[in-house]
């Protein structure tokens, strides 16, 4: 890249003020954001250097669920880009606050905010807060509804490492019922052109599920020689209400990625798990470490990934 | 005093009349079926051109709000917004707060319905004290105020034994139980119809087996007991299946539904909108088309807008934390003749029998009927007035419609209680 001073063009098929959710974005949209990743991957040095797009844009992060890697991966990518960044931590229902989760948002935006970060426990919070904000909204992940950074993400890195999506078939493992990455997953995935796979424990993978275009399994072991990629969701204990599983170590039997599971697989399998991750649950640590992870990587793309959303969204909402 | 309703159709599925005709009225009672035009002396007359004249709608369970929650409703605005909606008779909902479990709290309903004037107000008592679902409220002394029928509302009586004992001493007193019935443990987190929706919008869902399992117990104990059993708001085909099979077999239980059931499915859902939110939840498609069927064969007998007010505030918060309900008692007739009477599914008749004798029948009160000798409760109807729903102009001091800007086709235009209007004409339509 020579031009590195001057502004990457926003998609003529970028319609979009707010992003909520994968299920909302055609391919050609889908593929603007990856190749726009890729560009700020070139222009920053893979992220180390700072860009000054987006000086004068405030990015609030309004955070009514605890994390601490999205909301870091959003302020650093929000500051790689120029922009002044606040954050509002709160836990807990509107109800228990006094305050509706409506007006929160309100009074921030009143602050001067032009993009608002939003994760909330509850699926369409964020779409709520579209409807009645005037700045642009980022869903970083709404109950067990959607989170399409984190799709967006687990796609840049399977197309960087594996060259293409379309033609390749990727398992997500795990609890599919209580996970948003895997809803964003299965829409960006399938709108690509990959073949999806869901495997879990029966009581965590709805039977509806196939509706949207995916085929459903139990046994990893039969998917494994079939697949060029697997997602290891994390298992959401804290989503979930009574036991949809007899014990940890039953999962990890059934479910956990192990060595002997890797030698099954495809020589080139790629392995993803969106963490943060159980160590010995979804994966064994020499999984996690060894040469088909990209964990690491796949951080260091949320990074390129929500850079390129929230340049996208700024310039929409400049308009 | 006479009056004479002139020049309209008198609709009247108690007596199975449809057609043109006049309707005498006399000291407040109903004196005859007149040939259109006949002369009469001395009667004011109400000019019925193009109007519908029907039986004043009853609707078998109301929550009025009142006393506990006057921020969304009082008996005052629940009788006002009824007659606006065409609803002469209500049954008020006790799970107030108070709950309505002893003789004081009915004659309250009573006393606070006889001061607003509106429409008539039938209490209905808990069948639990506070309930809570345990122990038996002082049903007997219940009834000697008045109370038309037993429920607990939207807690299900989940204890089966205490539902026994309910039935065996409310069938005692002749009054019905109105049960909502549902599972509680496969409902209780739930937020909508489970299905592919509730999937793909990762949204907590209640199975339409929630209800059938319950539903299937009731009807059960129904037959154990020879009590009567009214299943509130049926939402699921298996519930409507299971209903014929135990009409066939005479078992005593009827069931009613809402005209948003009927009109709408789960995916609405997908705008997040809290108003949407319901329990039972909006179901899929073929649940709807099940209701459907279930009111032309007649295994369902009654409609009712399960009104549930909620002031605005309540619902401007997280779907999941978001009340149940909606406030339907104004928007119920348009609701159903698009539902209904445009695609084909029911006659006019059929649906004003679903409104007046199939609710009159349950609370066993003399309303609904335009026989002779009964009291002159009248609901005029334009069938083809084309109007924009607005709830800023709702009586009820709630407004929690997902209908809003809705264009809808039927309008109430005058209700009469004993033969005095008393539902005020709304001139803003296009009446």
């Amino acid at each position: 890249m020579t031009a590195t001073t001057a502004e990457p063009a926003i998609p003529a098929d970028w319609t979009h003020r707010h992003l909520l959710g994968l299920e909302d974005l055609t391919a050609s949209q889908i593929t603007s954001i990856l190749d726009l990743a890729d560009e700020f991957n070139q222009r920053t040095e893979q992220g180390r250097r700072k860009l000054d797009l987006l000086s004068g844009t405030v990015v609030a992060n309004l955070f009514f669920e605890n994390s601490t890697r999205t909301k870091t991966s959003f302020n650093i990518a929000a500051r790689r880009l120029g922009a002044d960044t606040v954050d509002f931590s709160a836990s807990g229902s509107s109800l228990s606050k006094g305050e509706t989760f409506v007006d929160t948002a309100l009074t921030i935006e009143a602050m001067g905010v032009d993009l608002v970060v939003c994760r909330h426990r509850t699926p369409g919070a964020p779409h709520l807060l579209a409807r009645h904000l005037a700045a642009g909204v980022l869903n970083a992940g709404d109950g067990t509804h959607e989170h399409p950074t984190q799709a967006l993400l687990d796609i840049l890195t399977i197309r960087q490492r594996l060259g293409r999506i379309e033609g390749l078939t990727v398992a997500l493992v795990g609890d599919i019922r209580h996970s948003r990455v895997a809803r964003s997953n299965i829409h960006g995935l399938l709108k690509l052109g990959a073949k999806v796979i869901v495997c879990g424990p029966a009581t965590l993978v709805p039977k509806t599920i196939r509706q949207m275009g995916v085929d459903i399994a139990y046994d990893l072991d039969e998917v494994l020689p079939q697949v060029d990629c697997v997602n290891l969701l994390r298992v959401q204990f804290e989503r979930q209400r009574g036991a949809f599983f007899p014990s940890i170590a039953e999962y990890a039997h059934l479910f956990g990625m192990n060595k002997q599971r890797i030698a099954r697989a495809k020589g080139d399998l790629l392995v993803l798990a969106p963490g943060p991750i159980n160590r010995g649950v979804e994966l064994t640590p020499d999984v996690a470490d060894g040469p088909n992870s990209a964990i690491l990587t796949q951080v260091s793309n949320g990074l390129l990934i929500r850079m390129a959303c929230l340049y996208l969204l700024a310039r929409k909402a400049d308009n | 005093m006479r009056t004479l309703i002139r020049n309209g159709t008198v609709l009247d599925p108690a007596n199975n009349v449809d057609r043109p005709a006049d309707l005498l009225i006399e000291d407040g009672r109903i004196a005859a079926l007149l040939s259109s035009g006949e002369s009469v002396d001395d009667a004011a007359t109400i000019d019925a051109t193009g109007l519908f004249v029907c039986p004043g709608f009853v609707d078998p369970h109301v929550c009025v709000g009142e006393p506990g929650f006057e921020e969304d409703e009082t008996i005052e605005t629940a009788t006002a917004a009824a007659l606006a909606g065409g609803f002469t008779s209500i049954a008020a909902m006790p799970t107030t707060n108070p709950v309505v479990d002893n003789r004081g709290s009915a004659e309250f309903v009573n006393r606070q319905g006889e001061k607003a004037g509106n429409s008539r107000v039938f209490p209905l008592g808990a069948v639990t004290k506070g309930g809570a679902g345990e122990e038996l409220s002082e049903i007997g002394q219940l009834v000697e105020a008045a109370a038309v029928g037993f429920t607990d509302g939207k807690s299900p009586i989940a204890n089966a034994e205490v539902m026994r004992r309910a039935l065996e001493y409310t069938g005692m007193f002749g009054k019905p139980i109105l049960h909502h019935s549902i599972v509680p443990e496969l409902s209780e987190t739930g937020v909508m119809h489970e299905g592919f929706e509730s999937t793909r919008l990762g949204l907590r869902g209640i199975p339409a087996a929630a209800n059938d399992i319950m539903t299937g117990r009731d009807i059960a104990l129904a037959e154990l007991t020879d009590g009567r059993i009214h299943l509130m708001s049926i939402s699921t085909e298996d519930t409507v299946q299971r209903l014929r099979i135990a009409h066939q077999r005479n078992i005593n239980v009827t069931a009613d539904v809402t005209p948003h059931h009927l009109l709408l499915t789960d995916e609405v859902m997908g705008s997040f909108d809290t108003l949407y939110k319901c329990n039972p939840p909006l179901r899929s498609d073929e649940h709807r088309q099940a209701l459907i069927a279930g009111l032309q064969d007649g295994t369902i007998t009654c409609i009712s807008a399960d009104h549930q007010p909620l002031a605005i505030e309540k619902k401007a918060v997280e779907l999941d934390v978001a009340p149940f309900g909606l406030c339907g008692l104004e928007t119920a007739l348009p609701l159903c003749v698009e539902a209904l009477i445009q695609p084909g599914h029911l006659t006019w008749s059929q649906l004003i029998r679903c409104l007046t004798v199939g609710p009159a029948a349950l609370l066993g009160i003399p309303h609904g009927t335009l026989s002779v000798g009964a009291k002159a409760d009248v609901t005029l109807v334009d069938p083809n007035a084309v109007w924009t729903i607005d709830p800023a102009h709702f009586r009820s001091l709630s407004r929690n419609t997902p209908f809003a800007k809705r264009q809808v086709t039927g309008k109430v235009v005058s209700t009469l209680i004993s033969g005095e209007v008393t539902g005020t004409t709304d001139a803003r339509g296009a009446v």
